[in-house]
């Protein structure tokens, strides 16, 4: 009984793979997997049909990069904070209330987005689009906080305390020791943990269906409207696509993309964490 | 200055930036909750909540949505809360270091990561067409309830792993059989580790918006759902729907139900909190 429920969650796995193969490849029947590549224009639901995935890969790296340049700066300092400076009566309060950032709906932070952060910035740019890139990143980057600075900080509290106190008797000042000693130390841990924000960004879907519009286009302009591939398959999910048609096949040939890029990242990250880990002692 | 001096400036200024970092994340949420209360406190009622949808937005409520909320939560706890708590004691206590249980923890964490709305497009296919289910509270509810197994299963492991081997070993001792010893001892002292896993998972259930709206959950749904067959909405799909629609009335009332959603949410997290807390204290080993 207990090994089936194990074995459920081997089924879930093969039942993701069978229906994204299974309905892609009837895709594919129907349309050359080099137009799907190289095709710069994403136009399924129009009467003149192109499929080029192109334009929602950009839409979704374009939100993804932002995203990670707002996270990647803000989380590692918080984690290096945290860590190295913090008391730790301090980071008992500081890290759980941080965690909230990750627990609040994504639905939440597409209201956000929408409401708040895309007024404001028209404000700074005046011809910034009512949807953008732009907006929905930020949001974005600051949902994934979190998950950046948590693991990074449990992987610099990995490191153990000779290091960092062998580095303070050598004469060097915290941050010294934080960025000389600490950081390489666990870089390992580190990287996995903006690996992990990265695979997150890419499947981040309500932030962008609400905020970013649903105009897929291949640009890097982060002012103008695009579309990634997680807005794209909630676009058709509203309407009224019959099963088995072409535009009812293609969200599975844009989810198997998807899978793809989070499926190579995670295994990255293991591969990783395996590979690299510091062992001391 | 010299160069000790021009160190421990820079030292310090970090420890400032730190800080600064550290709450700003906190102030932007702080705002954003302010904002929020700011737009939608006012319209929030009794009237509000016992309200059905409508296309004037002072006339609209959220009843439906916030009854199929709770359909989802209750159904697929039912779910998801066995299923997850068996394969987390089977993994930690019965499958022995063999390619099986390494194939399935690695597994386990691929399917953590994978995106939910591609969950949304396997209960699609496989709850919605192949078992002929559509888009029913059913259907989506074991979407949910697949999503949100691996993060129990997690968490039941870590609960069962910090049981320490000495109460194994004495109920062994005391001549119990390795399945008395697992409902006796193991799950009663780890409960309250696998408790706070379930409630945050659940929180996560109730937050989820985009593998419903896959599956096929409706922005409007004219009566509550009555049964698990029935079409239903859930909050956070009633908020998107608000927010998408250009008039102002609708944002106020995508305010007003954003705090009923963040409200149930910060409540469950809150109690994980305490349980992890209590839990903590209680068991010294």
């Amino acid at each position: 009984m207990l090994k089936l429920s194990g074995l459920i969650t081997v089924l879930t796995t093969i039942g993701i793979i069978w229906v994204l193969f299974s309905e892609s490849f009837s895709f594919f029947k129907e349309v050359s997997l080099v137009e799907f590549l190289t095709d710069d224009q994403w136009t399924p639901l129009f009467a003149n049909k192109r499929f080029g995935i192109m334009p929602l890969i950009s839409g979704t790296l374009l939100t993804t990069v932002i995203a990670l340049s707002v996270a990647l700066p803000l989380g590692l300092t918080i984690a290096v904070y945290l860590s190295e400076y913090a008391p730790n009566k301090v980071r008992d309060v500081l890290k759980p209330l941080l965690e909230i950032l990750a627990a609040v709906p994504t639905v939440v932070y597409g209201f956000f987005a929408l409401m708040v952060v895309t007024p404001f910035l028209k404000t700074i740019f005046p011809n910034i689009s009512g949807f953008n890139a732009l907006s929905a990143g930020i949001v974005m980057g600051i949902m994934i906080i979190p998950f950046v600075s948590s693991l990074s900080e449990d992987a610099l509290r990995a490191v153990p305390k000779s290091l960092r106190e062998a580095s303070y008797g050598l004469g060097a000042t915290r941050l010294q020791t934080a960025f000389k000693v600490m950081v390489p130390a666990a870089s390992s841990g580190i990287v996995v943990s903006v690996i992990l924000a990265f695979s997150r960004a890419i499947g981040e879907t309500m932030i962008v269906a609400i905020a970013a519009g649903q105009q897929p286009r291949l640009t890097f302009d982060p002012f103008v409207p695009i579309e990634t591939i997680t807005a794209y398959i909630v676009q058709v999910s509203l309407g009224d696509v019959p099963h088995g048609s072409l535009e009812y096949k293609t969200i599975f040939a844009a989810g198997m993309t998807l899978f793809v890029f989070t499926f190579i990242l995670n295994n990255l990250s293991f591969w990783i964490r395996k590979k690299f880990r510091e062992e001391y002692e | 200055m010299n160069k000790v001096q021009i160190n421990r400036i820079k030292d310090k200024s970090f420890g400032v930036l730190g800080l600064i970092a550290t709450l700003s994340g906190l102030i932007i949420l702080g705002f954003f909750i302010g904002q929020i209360l700011h737009e939608g406190l006012n319209r929030l009622d009794m009237d509000f909540l016992k309200d059905l949808p409508s296309r004037k937005p002072e006339k609209a409520g959220i009843y439906t949505a916030w009854v199929g909320t709770l359909w989802i939560l209750v159904m697929t706890t039912l779910f998801a809360f066995p299923l997850g708590v068996a394969a987390g004691i089977y993994l930690e206590e019965y499958a022995k270091k063999s390619k099986l249980s390494s194939l399935l923890e690695i597994n386990i964490s691929n399917l953590a990561g994978v995106p939910s709305i591609i969950y949304g497009l396997l209960g699609l296919e496989i709850f919605g067409r192949v078992m002929h289910l559509g888009n029913s509270l059913l259907a989506g509810s074991l979407t949910l309830a697949l999503l949100i197994l691996p993060i129990i299963i997690v968490a039941t492991r870590e609960a069962v792993r910090a049981v320490p081997n000495s109460l194994r070993m004495a109920s062994y001792g005391l001549g119990a059989s390795k399945w008395q010893t697992i409902w006796n001892q193991i799950l009663p002292a780890s409960m309250g580790g696998i408790f706070t896993g379930v409630i945050l998972a659940i929180s996560r259930a109730v937050g989820e918006t985009a593998p419903l709206i896959v599956v096929g959950a409706l922005a409007y749904v004219p009566f509550a759902p009555s049964g698990p067959m029935d079409e239903f909405t859930v909050l956070p799909i009633q908020i998107f729907n608000w927010i998408s629609r250009p008039q102002h009335g609708f944002a106020v009332n995508a305010a007003a139900a954003i705090i009923i959603l963040l409200g149930i949410t910060f409540i469950m997290n809150g109690i994980a909190v305490y349980l992890r807390n209590r839990w903590q204290k209680k068991i010294n080993w």
